[in-house]
């Protein structure tokens, strides 16, 4: 159980640590930034998982369901396109030694 | 058995610990080209124990665990082969769908909690429905956006009194939220009509904005989608979602407003003015005429240059020419022409996605600047090449109060000796603002589609000889 104060605590610290985390990528990255914060909010699966396992009705499990249908999508389409796009970052480094 | 549960519980913690850590380190690491893919991976590595260890012990009824493994394999095969599949260019829109779908997730936590009518705790009940009504808002916005992009939906919805029906939505919405709490637990159709008016609110907003504006608008949603999440791991008292939700959350507000800075306008101006009305309502000052070059004329005077700067805008993304542009280039190099990239911070449909596209092309780093790296190149350049850009190269911004670009930060490439302008016919952009660029002495114009455009550049360049 998280305490109500203690939860401020985490959400003030977390909200700073993301500005800070963000305010140092170059603007060349920022496409694939966006695509990589929205697979990490994809943790979404975790609750949406929890809030299916405690479902205690039909309309709970569908609902559920559909949670998880939807956050699994989140999850792996936002990790599969973010590292298809830096992946090509990499590679463009590694030409950098045979340019004349 | 208490004890046995204490420790599952413990481990579930402190996975969730060991995923939020990944996350930020690896958020950090994609802040640098180097690192980035390092990054995504430790994230995803992250995401994979916390997902193992929930399914391990979350204790789920086996129908629930059956129910839970269909979705999650179902929705995310589906996305694995459509992210699989996408083209680089319409990266955009797959981002806002992915993202849409974590904030109906969130959505769909909060319903599973309102529609149980769950605790009495009044806190516990507010939190889940800001939760909700966030997620609900950027689910539909999201589509919306997706919609918009991928060409699906091709009209931008207005009409008078259009703010005043979203504030009506709105209103409406809050007080089926404020009688959830009040009433608590609360009738089903009250929560339902709740997030019919969330949904309907996404819409309602997202439908008005023109395309040129989304990426700002797929930013803010973006971070919308993280603080819902933040928001409903508060009421599942999961950490990591909070941490991760939040860090989001902030990340996405300050992206966003980089983004609204790097295109002049305030948030508030994308969202509730459209572009296309304050951009019709003012020329610009778009004197002279347009002069035609052919593509041989054109190919002889960059085969001759000494140093080039290309400006490539959505146009060449469109016409997917990036290839075709960077063999061009090489081409050039090969002769010893001095060969600059020249990305504006909102070249493309997002800030970086221009990179992207050059970095698939394989266009090395180095040649590629930045505006604040660039700009004093253009006078000593003897030749602009313009492919498929528009408003990012008008001058109005820089000298006509009357535009509506005005004060926007352009790449000045009206002080290059000559300007070659490849576009595909003579009507104005994607803003419906004139271009004072096109009508100056040293600008000509090369009329066609990029791909085309530029492959006939090449033929002239070899030409040359």
């Amino acid at each position: 159980m998280i305490d109500g104060v203690i939860a401020l605590y985490i959400f003030m610290l977390a909200a700073f640590t993301g500005y800070e985390v963000i305010s140092r990528v170059p603007v060349i990255l920022h496409t694939p930034l966006m695509s990589g914060s929205n697979f990490v909010h994809g943790i979404v699966l975790v609750g949406a998982m929890v809030a299916l396992a405690s479902a205690d009705s039909t309309l709970a499990r569908v609902i559920g369901s559909i949670g998880v249908f939807l956050a699994a999508g989140n999850a792996v389409g936002g990790y599969v396109v973010t590292e298809r796009m830096l992946r090509m970052f990499v590679s463009t480094g590694k030409n950098k030694g045979h340019r004349p | 058995m208490s004890g046995a549960t204490m420790s599952a519980g413990t481990l579930v913690q402190l996975s969730y610990l060991i995923a939020a850590a990944l996350f930020i380190l690896g958020l950090k690491r994609m802040s640098s080209p180097v690192t980035a893919v390092s990054g995504v991976r430790w994230a995803g590595l992250g995401m994979l124990l916390a997902t193992i260890v929930t399914i391990v012990f979350m204790g789920a009824s086996r129908l629930d665990l059956i129910l839970v493994l269909i979705a999650a394999l179902v929705g995310g095969g589906l996305a694995w082969v459509s992210g699989k599949r996408v083209a680089m260019t319409d990266m955009p829109q797959m981002i806002a769908l992915y993202n849409g779908m974590g904030g109906g997730a969130a959505a769909a936590i909060a319903a599973v909690e309102l529609y149980r009518g769950g605790s009495a705790n009044a806190t516990h009940m507010t939190i889940a429905l800001i939760g909700g009504f966030i997620g609900s808002v950027s689910f539909s916005g999201s589509l919306i956006a997706f919609g918009k992009l991928q060409g699906l939906i091709t009209k931008s919805v207005r009409f008078g009194g259009q703010k005043l029906v979203n504030l009506a939505i709105l209103v409406a919405t809050l007080a089926l939220g404020a009688t959830i709490v009040a009433q608590s637990p609360a009738a089903a159709p009250v929560v339902s009509g709740f997030f019919v008016g969330a949904l309907l609110l996404g819409v309602a907003m997202t439908l008005p904005i023109g395309g040129a504006d989304m990426p700002v608008v797929i930013s803010l949603y973006n971070a919308l989608t993280g603080l819902a999440v933040g928001f409903e791991g508060f009421v599942l008292d999961n950490a990591a979602m909070i941490i991760a939700g939040t860090v989001v959350g902030a990340a996405g507000t300050l992206l966003t407003q980089l983004m609204a800075k790097a295109m002049n306008r305030s948030l508030g101006n994308v969202l509730f003015a459209n572009f296309g009305e304050t951009g019709a309502a003012s020329g610009g000052t778009a004197t002279g005429t347009q002069k035609p070059i052919e593509a041989s004329d054109a190919g002889v005077m960059l085969a001759f240059s000494q140093k080039v700067i290309v400006v490539p805008g959505y146009g060449m993304a469109v016409a997917q020419a990036q290839h075709k542009v960077w063999e061009l280039c090489q081409l050039l190099i090969d002769r010893g022409v001095q060969v600059r990239f020249a990305i504006h911070p909102v070249a493309g449909r997002m800030p970086g996605h221009m990179n992207v596209l050059l970095a698939e092309a394989g266009v090395p780093y180095e040649l590629i600047a930045d505006l604040d790296e660039v700009n004093s190149e253009f006078e000593t350049a003897d030749a602009a090449l313009i492919i498929g850009a528009n408003d990012v190269v008008n001058p109005d911004a820089r000298n006509n109060r009357q535009s509506p670009i005005y004060g926007m930060p352009i790449l000045n490439a009206d002080k290059a000796k000559n300007v070659i302008v490849i576009k595909r016919g003579q009507g104005q952009g994607f803003s419906g603002i004139d271009n004072a660029l096109f009508g100056l002495d040293q600008t000509r114009m090369l009329y066609g589609d990029a791909q085309s455009a530029v492959s006939q550049l090449i033929h002239a360049v070899k030409a040359a000889g």
